[in-house]
């Protein structure tokens, strides 16, 4: 019901439909108070009993008025009606109801209440174990969960940003607009971030004046006198979530959730802090007491209610009551009353309270103890201090069972709040979270003027802290009523009492747990679920703690709080994640040739974020073996060309390279005279292959490391490791040069004809031989040109300035196909190496030594190197090791398999038998057969054995002989032709 | 989490790569192999102070020696592993 002259919003209306219903609200409603003002009370069901539920708060703690906003992939589940701001259109749903939110057929549950209680999960659905999977598990997923996902991919727009400030104030009620006063006025940089849409927290929702003005007046002014100061930002509307180590926050700010058409702009921002000192101002939150049916639609908070009142000029309804143990919940009556409505009764459990809300029924020392009314609240029941009973009929029922600090931020770094018997909660604990100061309700500073004090001495003192000159902005004057209380968490009596509302948990259920013996608070949380819902039980978590200190017999400090974790209210993974959708979680890393490649019919395959052709198909090839096979071919007889820039490249500079390469590498580097290549073998520190690759020394103090492509980065980091940590003496400097050099390979018996009739100086086998390298100039560009080989022909690499990467592949490729050969792929360059026994990642894979591929005797004798104190450690030389050797199918079956295991031909195929696995496979078209890699135990001393072949998973069997690894040209020929 | 980088100033710790302790440092002079099986393999796992290594591998590429606290995570300053070397 709107009450004409009383709110704080405007009067312009808003079209919008909640379960398909057309309706109106005004300019400033949020969803809440918009349906409140239409006499709609009941929003939802709940979660467990599917029970009616209303909205109890006018805030983000609300429990209950869960909603879907939006339609199809758009939507938006478990969105708060309390907080979600009305606009044109908008589209909301109730959930958690089949068919209607009217007539929920899950109704039933609630009849069922009996079997559900504490731990019913634990209890019900123990056996038979079989019934799991069939009944039990889709039975809860149907009707346990509040908003269901569309399905679709969500097209809105998520944004990240981080922001860095001298002071951060967290609320912009009383005490934060005070704090982010005298923090600006002393100087510092200043962010002040507030949830709602306007500053001024509880001021907003409250009727009192501050220096004899309207206090919402007061709070906008002083709102704009912060927003004109060049050095405090206010961002509204932004909620912060969660406190981290060395004062960095986290904070989600609603850019769009309050617009119709969010014009480009991301829906949300979630927001990274670092502040060096911050200031929390965000208030208190107001607890429920427990009573028989107090869940009814139409009980909330009282604190709530005056908030619709004074905020959104909505009554709750025609005739309402309040129920308290504190002076607090007066305000409530005496504002309802002065604002015409009927106020049946205030009801104030001490029995010795004055009443403060003027005129209205008064009474003292009486209880409620029952909410009738299904759908919504009809009547209460009460008790007298004599024990009578009276019935009185109300639309609505504010409680309040006092106010709790807010002080979740606090308990993030794990500081435990303190008790406070006077005010009967908890406060924040002093240095709880460093830098970090806590002011105004926060830290059980209750009164108005208590706050704008408390805020404006944090304010000061943070920015004093870090070196500024702190002044104190002038106090107004405001309200400075005692806040007066007596502990009440629940009633007694018969029936359900409701604390925790969005998990459904009772008072009988936490006894039930204490009786059970569940009676640490952390057994009981998970017993019951109390407090394990989205709102974490902000407006129950006390109560339901001080009803197991009762019932356990021990006070409240013994008995201990869970702890609050980040974040403070929900956050959509969306947001958390913004950016990192598709190929922003795996950015893309594009060759110089792909335009080229992928036009040419490439399928791409990735290389960690790289991407590399697969095979180039021609006309008439119908599959990758056809295009392939042609490829090793054309390589083998004629010439190929392949893009090799993705392996690492490090450039490495300075007259201690030599020196600083024996010491990385196994073997030797710095006897490598200029002009010439060396292959390089690296070791982790526990004697494992790391890396292998082959470094240039292009000139006296200029060389260049080659890397593979999937450990470029690792052995950037190794470099820097070894370099800092134990060659800090060393002159050697260097830099990764992968993306600046585009570099392609060359490789068969016509690739010196081919470079010949491109190079600008032409170059023979004396002036170029095997594993030489040099500058040269390549159609008239500066090039370097490495004669190696991966595929074992007579190769080379040529590397030019990645902006000629482009072009230089298509002239090799269009010179390559003219000489009968071509551009070929990561499938022919595997067989290539396959057919040559080299290795890669699939040999060197992390547990495999030197000794064990074979390369012994490159780890020198004569100097230190990493890892070579533990590559000799006896179990790594043992004989028995697997070794790498050449497997060829000599039985029926040809088919050989990367990562089938191997036994002897008579054994059984159990892992006991197992004598090792095969690593790379692939049909090698030179040879006419399948070709494999594989370790093999004491494999270097077997060649010409037979051994079987076991693939479990396809149901493979072959019988091989064991080979040399080296299956193509042994005595290396081709090379160096 | 924020890291002072000597070179860099205080910066997020998504920009550096975690390593582990800083005994790393103390690579064995011999080819005993208990004492490198110690350097390799064994760790404290201290409650409270620890001295870690961190590349800032997003950064200026600096191996940094960082102590700490793994109770209350506070951090006490930070060094350069280059500079530790040199001592
Ligand atoms: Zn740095």
């Amino acid at each position: 019901m709107r009450i004409e002259g009383k709110g704080r919003i405007g009067t312009a209306p808003v079209d919008y439909v909640f379960d398909g219903v057309r309706r109106r609200g005004r300019v400033g409603d949020t969803l809440a108070s918009a349906l409140m003002a239409d006499g709609e009370m009941l929003l939802g069901r709940s979660f467990k009993y599917h029970r009616p539920r209303g909205v109890v708060t006018a805030d983000s703690a609300e429990p209950n008025a869960l909603v879907t906003v939006g339609t199809g992939a758009r939507a938006e589940p478990n969105t708060r009606a309390t907080v979600q701001e009305l606009y044109p259109g908008l589209e909301a749903r109730s959930q958690n109801r089949w068919p209607s939110l009217g007539f929920d057929l899950m109704g039933v549950t609630d009849l069922a209440a009996p079997l559900l209680g504490a731990g019913f999960y634990y209890k019900t659905f123990m056996w038979p174990k079989s019934f799991w999977e069939k009944l039990y598990e889709p039975m809860i997923r149907r009707a346990a969960g509040l908003g269901a996902l569309f399905g679709a991919h969500n097209p809105d727009r998520y944004e990240k940003a981080y922001a860095f400030c001298d002071v951060l104030v967290i609320g912009g009620g009383p005490a934060g607009l005070m704090a982010a006063l005298a923090a600006g006025q002393s100087g510092a940089d200043v962010i002040l971030c507030d949830e709602g849409p306007r500053l001024g927290g509880r001021l907003l929702a409250e009727d009192e004046t501050i220096d004899g003005r309207d206090a919402a007046v007061w709070a906008q002014e002083t709102a704009e006198q912060l927003r004109a100061m060049d050095n405090v930002r206010v961002m509204t509307r932004t909620t912060v979530t969660g406190a981290f180590d060395q004062g960095t926050f986290a904070a989600l700010e609603r850019v769009a959730q309050h617009l119709a058409d969010p014009g480009g702009r991301p829906l949300e921002c979630f927001w990274r802090i670092a502040a060096k000192r911050s200031v929390l101002c965000a208030g208190a939150l107001e607890r429920h007491i427990a009573f028989r049916d107090n869940d009814r639609p139409g009980v909330m908070m009282a604190g709530a209610m005056r908030a619709y009142l004074n905020h959104w000029g909505v009554a709750a309804g025609q005739s309402v009551a309040v129920f308290g143990n504190n002076d607090d919940a007066h305000r409530t009556a005496r504002d309802m009353a002065a604002a015409g409505v009927h106020v049946a009764a205030l009801i104030d459990a001490r029995h010795d309270a004055q009443n403060l809300a003027g005129n209205v029924p008064f009474y003292p020392g009486f209880q409620v103890t029952r909410a009738h009314g299904r759908k919504r609240l009809e009547a209460i029941t009460l008790r007298a201090p004599d024990g009578g009973r009276e019935s009185i009929a109300v639309q609505a029922l504010g409680v309040s069972g006092g106010w709790n600090p807010a002080v979740h931020l606090t308990c993030h770094m794990n500081a435990r709040p303190v008790w406070r018997d006077d005010i009967a909660t908890f406060v924040p604990r002093d240095g709880a979270v460093p830098g970090m100061r806590v002011a105004g309700a926060a830290r059980g500073a209750f009164t108005t003027m208590t706050c704008l004090t408390d805020g404006a001495e944090a304010g000061r003192a943070a920015a004093q802290d870090i070196g500024f000159k702190g002044q104190s902005p002038d106090l107004p004057d405001a309200e400075d009523a005692p806040y007066r209380l007596r502990r009440l968490w629940a009633v007694e009596g018969k029936g359900r009492a409701w604390l925790d509302f969005q998990n459904d948990v009772t008072v009988k259920d936490v006894r039930q747990a204490a009786a059970e013996n569940y009676a640490s608070v952390e057994h009981m949380k998970r017993y019951t679920t109390q407090g394990m819902a989205t709102d974490q039980g902000k407006n129950s978590n006390v109560q339901a703690l001080a009803i197991l200190a009762d019932a356990t017999g021990r006070d409240i400090p013994e008995t201990g709080t869970t702890t609050f974790r980040p974040p403070y209210t929900p956050v959509a993974i969306a947001a958390m994640g913004a950016g990192a959708q598709g190929h922003g979680f795996a950015p893309q890393r594009f060759t110089t040739s792909h335009s080229a490649s992928v036009k040419m019919g490439a399928p791409m395959v990735e290389a960690g974020l790289w991407y590399r052709s697969s095979f180039f198909p021609r006309e008439g090839e119908r599959t990758w073996r056809q295009s392939c096979d042609r490829e090793v071919r054309m390589v083998r007889d004629a010439v190929g060309i392949c893009d090799v820039s993705t392996l690492g490249k490090i450039d490495l500079q300075g007259p201690d390279v030599g020196a600083f390469l024996d010491f990385v590498y196994a073997n030797r580097f710095s006897t490598l005279r200029p002009g010439r290549v060396r292959y390089g073998l690296m070791l982790r520190e526990d004697g494992h292959v790391m890396d292998d690759g082959t470094t240039a020394r292009l000139s006296e103090n200029q060389w260049v490391m080659t890397t593979t492509t999937a450990a470029a980065g690792e052995v950037m980091r190794h470099l820097d490791w070894v370099r800092q940590a134990f060659c800090a003496q060393m002159n050697v400097r260097f830099t990764s040069v992968t993306e600046a050099w585009a570099q392609f390979a060359i490789a068969g018996p016509k690739a010196r004809d081919l470079l010949n009739g491109m190079l600008d100086a032409p170059i023979d086998n004396a002036s170029f031989p095997y594993m030489a390298c040099g500058e040269v100039s390549v159609l008239g560009a500066a090039a370097r040109l490495f004669r190696i080989s991966f595929s074992g022909e007579h190769a080379y690499e040529i590397a030019v300035p990645a902006r000629y990467g482009a072009s230089l592949f298509e002239k090799l490729v269009e010179r390559a196909e003219a000489m009968g050969g071509g551009a070929y792929g990561m499938e022919a360059l595997n067989v290539l190496r396959i057919e040559k026994g080299h290795i890669t990642h699939a040999e060197i894979h992390g547990r495999t030594t030197a000794f064990d591929i074979g390369f012994g005797r490159m780890v020198s004798a004569q100097k230190d190197c990493i890892g070579k104190a533990m590559a000799a450690r006896p179990g790594l030389m043992d004989p028995e090791r697997a070794q790498l050797v050449g497997l060829r199918p000599i039985g029926a079956v040809k088919q050989l398999v990367a990562g089938a295991h191997l036994f002897a031909p008579e054994a059984k195929p159990v892992s006991a038998a197992d004598e090792g696995y095969i690593t790379s496979a692939c049909f090698s078209p030179t040879l006419g057969e399948t070709r494999a890699l594989a370790f093999l135990a004491n494999g270097r001393a077997r060649h010409g054995e037979t051994i079987k072949m076991v693939d479990h998973l396809r149901g493979l069997t072959a019988v091989c002989e064991v080979t040399d690894p080296v299956a193509f040209d042994p005595d290396g020929g081709r090379l160096r032709g | 989490m924020r890291l002072p980088c000597p070179i860099c100033g205080t910066r997020d710790r998504r920009e550096f790569y975690y390593q582990g302790a800083a005994s790393m440092l103390e690579r064995p002079v011999s080819g005993e192999l208990d004492a490198w099986h110690a350097y390799v393999h064994v760790r404290d796992n201290p409650a409270g102070r620890t001295r870690d290594l961190w590349h800032h591998e997003a950064g200026c590429g600096a191996w940094v020696i960082v102590e700490r606290d793994t109770v209350t995570h506070e951090v006490f300053g930070a060094v350069l592993v280059e500079d530790a070397d040199a001592d």
